[in-house]
C-alpha cells in the first residue's frame, strides 16, 4: 500500500501506478474492493487549514479524522448536521464525503451533499482541481464538490474539502416509543412527518418481534420540557425519554452501528417511507436485521450469509444498495441507475481509468 | 444549421401558432433580465409537451443547431440569452404539477412551473417549496434548476441545489435520462448536484422531483435601522456570534431603502443609512424563546429604531420593501447593473467600504441590498444608458467589485451564476486545470457545443480541445 505524504508523491503514483484506490481511515471497511487493486493511503494529508467559527466554515485536508473536527467545533459551539457515523472508528472526512454517508442526525438539516462548500481533488491526469469555494453561498462553475459526494473514488482522490456548519444545539432530549407492529409505526411516521415540533432525528428499530420508534429534538434548554410534553400528546403512546449522557451515548452506539452483529454485512438502501412496509415483508424472517433513518427515507440492512439473496431482494425492488461493512461479494448491489450519465462523467474525469471504480 | 430543411422539421411539430419567427415576435425573446444583451433568434418554438422538446433537441443535434432552454426569462446573468445562429425553446406551457406527495414531502413537476406555484400546491398540507429568490412569483424551477437559485433564506435552507431529490433531462445530444430519485439518500456520486446549477449547457431538464418541507410554525421578524452601514454590518455579527440560525438576514443601504419606499410604501424609516431585517423561523416556542436573545442582541447593537412585526401582515409588508429592491431602483435611474458576489461575511464591513470608495472614483452610485446573512452582495450600480461610455463604465466598475470579491476570499457570484455577464471573470476565480476539468464533463453531455453555448465559458475556453 502506498503512502503519499506530499502532492508530487500522490501524482507520481496516479501516473505511473496502472489502477489505484484512495483510502483513509478504513472505517467502512466494506466500501474497498479486495480483488487486485493498489490501496493509496491518504492518512499523511492531515490537518485543519482554516476555521473561522463566526463564518460557519471550516477548510481541512481531507485524511483528517472527523473526531478531531468534532472536538475543535464542540468547544466554538458547531457541529457537523450531516452527523457522520464511524466516527470512533476512524473515519476522515475524505471518508465521509467520497463515502456519501450521513447519520440519523442528517433528518433535521440535510445530508453531507448539502453541507459541502468546496473540495479540492487530484483527478486522473494528476492535476490538482479546485472546486466550488469557500464561502456558503456559490454559484460559480459546476458543482464538484457535490459530484465528489458519494463517488467512493471513482473521480480522483480528495485532498482538501470545506463544509458549512452549524450551531450545535445546547441541549437534546431523545423519546423512544415501542409500538407492536409495522401499520402502527406507517401510522406515526405519517402524523410525525406533519409534527410541528423539528425533529432531528426519527429512526426505527426492529427486531423480530417489535418496533421501537426513536425520535430525537434539539435545541435550547429553557423550551425544552414543553416540547417534549407536547411530543407526547402528539404521538400520544406510552413513550420512554432520554437525556444527558444516556441519550448521547445511545446515538454514539447507533453512529457507530454497535447493533450489527460481528460477520455480518451492513448494507445502506436509500428508500421512501411510503415503501417501508414492502420492504419489511420483503426481509421480515430472513435474520436479516432492519434499521430505518431519516423518516424512513435511509434502510441499513445487516445481513447474514451470501449476498446473493440481498442482491436478488434489492433487485425485485428496484431498491440499490451499498455494502458499507464485509468483504466477500459486490459493493454495489440492487438496481443501478443512470449508468450513462454517470460513464460520461467518470470518461471526462479520468479518461485513461487511473482511478479504479467499486463494483 | 438553420437551414429550410431544419425550419420545415420544426414546423411539422409546431405549425405556425407555436414557431415564431418574424421580429415582432421574436423581439420579447431577444433578452432576459440582463436587459443590455439583446440578440435575435432565428425562431422561439413553444413546446406543449416533453416529448416536443425531446423531438426538438433531437433535430438540433442532428441539424447541429444550437438551442436554448427559456423559462420566464428572469435570469440576471442573460442565462436564456439566445444564440443569433440557434432556436429558443420556450418552456412556459411545460406546467403541470404531475404529482404532490404530502406524506413523503415531495412533489414531481415539470421544468415550466411557477416557483411560487409549487409552494401554493403544497400549502393545503402545511408544506412549502423552500427556496424563494425575488423573483418567485414568475421564475419557473427549470430555470431555478440551471442556476441554482438562491433567495434569502439560503444559510438555514440552502438553495435550489439542496431541494432537488430527482431530475428527468433530455441531454443535447438527445438521450433522455433520468438522476436521482425520490429518496433523500442516494448510493453513487450525487450526479444531481452535478446537474444543478450546470446553467442549461448539459441538457434540458424536463421533469424535475422537489423536496418540500413542512411551513415553519411561527415566524418573527424584526426591522432595525442603523446611522452607519458598518453599525449594522456588525450587528448581523454579534447575531451570528450568539449561535443564532436566522432563516434571512438582510441588509439595505440608504439608496435602497428610498427606492424600495418609493415604489411599495413599506414604511421604512428614511434617513436610515442601513436597515437590518433579521427572521427567526421555526417551532413557535423555540422561536418565541430565541426572540428574546436576539432582540438582546440587536438592542446592544446601537439601532436607532427597532421594530417587531406585530403580524403577518406586518411581516408581509417589510419582506416587500426588500424583495423588490431591484425593480426599486429603476425608479433612481434610467439603468443599472446588479451584481452577485459573496465575501465572508467578517468580510462585510470592508467591502462595502471598498465599494463606496470605488463608486466615488468612478463617479456612479452604487445602492446596496445584500443576503447579509451568508454575506452574499447585491450592489446595484446606477447609470444612465443614454450616454454611450456609461454602460462601459458602469461594467468596469462591476468587474472591480467582482475581483475584490474575490480579493477578499469569497466568490463571484452566489446565486445568479456565471451566464454570459460574467464569463470572463471565471478565470480569475479557477485556473486553467480547474476550467479544463468543468468543460470536459462539458463536452462529454454535449460534444457538439449545441445546449445553451455562450455561457459560462469564453467562446475560446469552449472550443478548446481536451487533448
Amino acid at each position: 500500500m502506498l503512502q503519499p505524504s506530499t502532492i508530487e508523491d500522490l501524482r507520481e503514483a496516479i501516473l505511473n501506478r496502472p489502477r489505484l484506490i484512495p483510502i483513509a481511515g478504513s472505517s467502512k471497511p466494506g466500501l474497498t474492493p479486495v480483488d487486485d487493486l493498489e490501496t493509496l493511503s491518504m492518512l499523511s494529508f492531515t490537518g485543519v487549514l482554516e476555521y473561522e467559527p463566526s463564518e460557519y466554515t471550516f477548510t481541512a485536508r481531507a485524511g483528517t479524522r472527523v473526531s478531531e473536527v468534532e472536538a475543535l467545533l464542540s468547544e466554538n459551539g458547531q457541529y457537523l448536521p450531516f452527523d457522520p457515523p464511524f466516527i470512533d472508528k476512524g473515519a476522515t472526512l475524505g471518508g465521509v464525503l467520497a463515502s456519501g454517508l450521513s447519520g440519523s442526525g442528517r433528518y433535521r438539516y440535510g445530508g453531507v451533499r448539502d453541507f459541502i462548500l468546496g473540495v479540492v481533488f487530484m483527478d486522473g491526469r494528476g492535476r490538482v482541481i479546485k472546486s466550488g469555494g469557500k464561502v456558503v453561498k456559490n454559484a460559480a462553475g459546476f458543482d464538484l464538490p457535490k459530484l465528489m459526494t458519494g463517488s467512493l473514488g471513482a473521480f480522483g482522490a480528495i485532498l482538501e474539502l470545506t463544509f458549512k456548519v452549524f450551531p450545535k444545539p445546547a441541549a437534546y432530549r431523545t423519546m423512544v416509543t415501542k409500538l407492536d407492529d409495522i401499520n402502527q409505526v406507517r401510522e406515526i411516521l405519517a402524523r410525525l412527518s406533519l409534527s410541528p415540533v423539528e425533529l432531528h432525528c426519527l429512526d426505527i428499530e426492529t427486531t423480530e418481534e417489535a418496533y421501537s420508534i426513536s425520535v430525537r429534538i434539539g435545541g435550547p434548554p429553557e423550551p425544552m420540557e414543553g416540547r417534549i410534553a407536547r411530543l407526547r400528546r402528539f404521538i400520544n403512546l406510552d413513550s420512554e425519554v432520554l437525556s444527558g449522557t444516556s441519550e448521547e451515548l445511545y446515538w454514539r452506539k447507533v453512529s457507530n452501528f454497535d447493533w450489527v452483529p460481528q460477520g455480518f454485512y451492513l448494507v445502506k438502501v436509500p428508500l421512501t417511507p411510503g415503501r417501508l412496509l414492502e420492504f419489511e415483508s420483503t426481509f421480515r424472517g430472513t435474520g436479516a436485521l432492519r434499521r430505518y433513518t431519516t423518516g424512513a427515507n435511509l434502510a441499513w440492512i445487516a445481513w447474514t450469509g451470501d449476498l446473493q439473496g440481498l442482491d436478488e431482494r434489492l433487485c425485485q425492488l428496484n431498491l440499490s444498495g451499498l455494502r458499507i461493512i464485509g468483504r466477500q461479494g459486490p459493493i454495489k448491489l440492487g438496481a443501478q441507475s443512470a449508468l450513462t450519465f454517470y460513464r460520461r462523467v467518470k470518461s471526462a474525469l479520468d479518461p485513461d481509468h487511473r482511478w479504479a471504480e467499486v463494483n | 444549421m438553420f437551414n429550410s430543411k431544419f425550419s420545415a422539421e420544426l414546423l411539422r411539430i409546431y405549425h405556425e401558432d407555436r414557431m415564431l419567427t418574424s421580429p415582432a415576435q421574436l423581439a420579447p425573446y431577444e433578452s432576459d433580465a440582463l436587459t443590455s444583451f439583446q440578440v435575435r433568434p432565428k425562431a422561439v418554438v413553444i413546446p406543449e409537451d416533453q416529448d416536443e422538446v425531446i423531438e426538438t433537441v433531437r433535430l438540433c443535434h442532428e441539424h447541429e443547431v444550437p438551442f436554448v432552454a427559456r423559462g420566464s426569462g428572469t435570469s440576471l446573468s442573460g442565462g436564456s440569452l439566445p444564440v443569433a445562429e440557434g432556436i429558443v425553446i420556450a418552456l412556459n406551457r411545460l406546467n403541470r404539477i404531475i404529482r404532490l406527495d404530502p406524506e413523503q414531502r415531495l412533489a414531481v413537476v415539470e421544468c415550466g412551473v411557477i416557483n411560487l406555484d409549487i409552494s401554493k400546491a403544497a400549502a393545503p398540507f402545511g408544506l412549502y417549496f423552500a427556496p424563494d429568490p425575488s423573483s418567485q412569483l414568475i421564475c419557473t424551477i427549470g430555470g431555478n434548476l440551471a442556476f441554482n437559485s438562491g433567495g434569502a433564506h439560503c444559510l438555514k435552507y440552502g438553495m435550489t441545489s439542496n431541494h432537488i431529490l430527482g431530475i428527468k433531462a433530455v441531454l443535447a445530444d438527445g438521450e433522455v435520462v433520468s438522476i436521482g430519485g425520490e429518496s433523500l439518500e442516494q448510493t453513487g456520486p450525487d450526479l444531481v448536484g452535478l446537474f444543478v446549477g450546470s446553467e442549461g449547457l448539459f441538457g434540458i431538464a424536463l421533469e424535475i422531483t422537489v423536496r418540500l418541507l413542512p411551513k415553519p410554525e411561527r415566524y418573527k421578524t424584526v426591522l432595525a435601522a442603523y446611522s452607519s452601514l458598518e453599525a449594522a454590518g456588525n450587528a448581523v455579527a454579534t447575531v451570528v456570534a450568539a449561535g443564532l440560525l436566522p432563516g434571512a438576514i438582510e441588509i439595505m443601504d440608504n439608496l435602497a431603502i428610498k427606492a424600495a419606499e418609493a415604489a411599495v410604501k413599506a414604511g421604512y424609516p428614511l434617513d436610515a443609512e442601513g436597515l437590518l431585517i433579521v427572521e427567526l423561523d421555526g417551532e413557535a416556542s423555540v422561536v418565541e424563546h430565541e426572540f428574546s436573545a436576539l432582540l438582546e442582541v440587536i438592542d446592544e447593537s446601537g439601532p436607532y429604531e427597532l421594530r417587531v412585526a406585530q403580524d403577518e401582515a406586518d411581516r408581509m409588508r417589510i419582506w416587500k420593501g426588500r424583495k423588490s429592491a431591484f425593480s426599486a431602483v429603476g425608479r433612481l435611474s434610467p439603468d443599472y447593473l446588479v451584481q452577485d458576489g459573496v465575501v465572508p461575511r467578517s468580510k462585510l464591513g470592508e467591502t462595502l467600504r471598498e465599494i463606496q470608495k470605488l463608486g466615488e472614483r468612478y463617479g456612479i452610485p452604487v445602492a446596496n441590498v445584500f443576503h447579509a446573512g451568508d454575506g452574499n452582495l447585491h450592489p446595484l450600480i446606477l447609470f444612465d444608458g443614454r450616454d454611450p461610455h456609461m454602460l462601459e463604465k458602469a461594467e468596469d466598475l462591476a468587474g472591480e467589485i467582482l475581483r475584490l470579491c474575490l480579493k477578499m476570499g469569497g466568490s463571484i457570484t452566489g446565486e445568479h451564476g456565471i451566464g454570459v455577464e460574467k464569463k470572463k471573470y471565471l478565470s480569475e476565480m479557477f485556473n486553467q486545470d480547474d476550467l479544463d476539468a468543468m468543460r470536459a464533463i462539458r463536452l462529454a453531455l454535449d460534444p457538439k457545443l449545441l445546449s445553451n453555448p455562450g455561457k459560462m465559458f469564453l467562446e475560446a475556453q469552449s472550443l478548446h480541445a481536451i487533448t
